[in-house]
């Protein structure tokens, strides 16, 4: 492969360029989603020091301090059981980005399989699953969710369980499409006629080519598995206390809007923040894949 | 037009079928006992026992589930495992509130959208346009309850215009709208984020159609050409993409319910999924899927009109 790409380049000079870099090219060129995938690093970075970023524990109570002002020490205050709001916003951070990254890649890869399986094997078995497939898509995701964290139950691998479930349908749609137009193309025949099996037949010539919509699918969906977890949480069906989350700090912060406005506004910022990375980034990535969509 | 309609809801049966037998089938598989959940852990396991008994759960599922489509086929939605009452008289008494809260943000999505959709595609690559683009972003990426909170913090908190929660009968009007303004607004704004974009989307591919390039060419003003020709065009898609985000504003309004603590399908369904009153679930979803069929029907009957392409024969 790599020889065949070096003699490739080689013969038609320095000029060509791979898929793959022109791909970067054209999303570096995006000033909107390059910002995204800065903001996107930054948060990651936050989850991944938040010992070190926090300035307090986020699970210190001190009831003395209850509702305290934002000061130095505490930028934006103290929470009802005094606890250091900023700690538990940057701590926050980390359930968002397992649920929201976890999910998606589990959602991601049943929906996938099913969609190309369903799309590849036809008959009944499509049939069926597609029909399953457009019956769950048709309720909004939330509900969905709703539905499916009332028969799991809470907790934080069940919470990525649900929504990566409430998300599969929406890959296995996608999947399904460009699998049935691939699977007729002459080089999926030409394998078959070759005796290749079917297992790699999908994975070396239908995969391959659904990835990319995938990948844009999955970056749009992170944003959106955030927002759903947040919403969860907020309703109070998310990861149960004393884990720090977002959503259930807008909740407790909602009771004291008139007192200490950032324990509900704070913590929704970072999360208008996250989201809003992910969906650039997710927005950058379409127009890579589809110049005709830019404007 | 009638026998259409007729026609369409004929059609819809088997998919509402195929969702209940799904709903059915979801909420079985809840681990968890219903009978033991009715009655508290603390039950004896007699009591357990006749629950069980009294609820049909020792039938086979298949009866079970015969039993459930003909419970519903009688418009019978069940009684609630924790409170013994009949399921739909609580849906009946807060599905107008979740109705016309839904409305009300459709109309809020609609009349400001639409306009900023079009207003950005006109002026395109301009500084109006980028700012349109990266409000709808944002908007795309506000959660419909942080909106509502911040929109309860400006206006009931600090400028103290409007009541924060809760809501007030049909009975008082005045009241009444007060406690809608806040909670529409959560949902519309954000609606109005996908429609401005969707719609500058729509405008756009219509803009560089041929049929633009003939209507230009023949002399008309710019303006006709916008309004007897591009906007014409252009309703086609946006009554569907209405129709998709009607339904998408089923889902939000059940956080922003939570927020403004206002009654509502979505607020029955957030205390069923806590209190795990599977047959509420189940029932709440059952009106939730008819909702959507409806959703999609009234699409389809609009489209009809502002697309003499689809004959409704």
């Amino acid at each position: 492969m790599a020889q065949a790409a070096a003699t490739a380049s080689a013969l038609a000079g320095p000029r060509l360029i791979s898929q793959r870099q022109r791909a970067w090219r054209t999303f570096r060129q995006n000033r909107t989603a390059v910002a995204g995938l800065v903001l996107i690093i930054l948060i990651v970075a936050v989850a991944l020091a938040a010992p070190l970023l926090a300035p307090a524990d986020p699970t210190a109570q001190s009831i003395r301090m209850r509702l305290q002002a934002p000061s130095w020490a505490n930028p934006l205050g103290r929470d009802d059981y005094g606890r250091d709001i900023l700690s538990r916003v940057i701590y926050g951070t980390r359930v968002a980005l397992q649920v929201g990254i976890l999910s998606v890649l589990l959602g991601g890869a049943v929906g996938t399989a099913i969609g190309v399986i369903a799309g590849y094997f036809g008959g009944r078995i499509e049939a069926m699953l597609m029909r399953l497939v457009d019956i769950l898509l048709s309720f909004p995701d939330l509900i969905t969710g709703l539905l499916v964290v009332a028969v799991l139950g809470p907790g934080l691998g069940k919470l990525i369980l649900a929504i990566g479930l409430t998300i599969a349908p929406r890959f296995a749609r996608l999947a399904h499409g460009p699998t049935l137009s691939v699977k007729k193309r002459d080089f999926v025949e030409a394998a078959r006629a070759l005796g290749v099996g079917n297992g790699r037949i999908l994975r070396v010539h239908i995969l391959p080519n659904v990835l990319g919509e995938l990948i844009v699918l999955g970056s749009l969906w992170t944003a959106s598995a955030i927002r759903l977890e947040a919403s969860l949480s907020f309703i109070g069906l998310g990861v149960p206390p004393p884990t720090p989350t977002w959503g259930q700090m807008i909740r407790d912060g909602t009771i004291y809007l008139t007192d200490a406005p950032l324990y509900a506004i704070g913590p929704g910022l970072a999360l208008l923040i996250t989201v809003l990375a992910f969906n650039l980034v997710g927005d950058g990535l379409r127009d890579v894949l589809d110049p005709r969509s830019r404007a | 037009m009638l026998r259409y309609i007729l026609r369409r809801l004929l059609l819809a049966i088997p998919t509402l079928l195929a969702v209940l037998t799904v709903i059915f089938f979801i909420v079985r598989v809840a681990p968890g006992d219903p009978a033991t959940a009715a009655l508290g852990d603390y039950a004896s396991a007699e009591a357990v026992a006749a629950m069980r008994e009294r609820m049909g759960l020792n039938e086979p599922l298949w009866k079970q589930y015969l039993t459930f489509l003909a419970d519903l086929a009688r418009g019978d939605l069940g009684r609630s495992l924790i409170t013994g009452k009949p399921i739909s008289e609580q849906i009946s008494f807060v599905l107008p509130y979740t109705v016309e809260l839904a409305i009300a943000a459709i109309v809020v999505g609609l009349i400001l959208g639409v306009p900023i959709g079009v207003i950005t595609a006109l002026r395109r690559n301009t500084l109006i346009d980028d700012i349109g683009r990266i409000v709808s972003l944002v908007g795309l990426s506000l959660p419909a309850f942080y909106l509502g909170i911040i929109l309860m913090f400006v206006f009931a908190v600090k400028l103290g215009l409007l009541p924060s929660v809760g809501s007030a009968p049909f009975s008082n009007p005045g009241k009444h709208l007060q406690h809608v303004i806040l909670p529409a607004l959560a949902l519309g704004l954000i609606e109005t984020a996908y429609m401005a974009r969707m719609t500058r989307s729509v405008m756009m591919g219509i803009l560089s159609d041929d049929f633009i390039r003939t209507a230009r060419a023949k002399g008309l003003t710019e303006r006709m050409v916008l309004i007897r020709h591009a906007l014409r065009a252009g309703l086609i898609p946006i009554v569907s993409l209405t129709g998709i985000f009607a339904i998408s504003l089923i889902g939000s309004s059940v956080v922003v319910e939570e927020v403004f603590a206002r009654p509502g399908l979505g607020r029955l369904m957030v205390g069923a999924t806590k209190q795990r009153d599977y047959t509420a679930l189940q029932s709440i979803m059952v009106v939730y899927s008819l909702i959507i069929i409806v959703i999609n029907l009234m699409t389809d009957i609009i489209y009809t009109f502002v697309d003499p392409r689809v004959r409704i024969d």
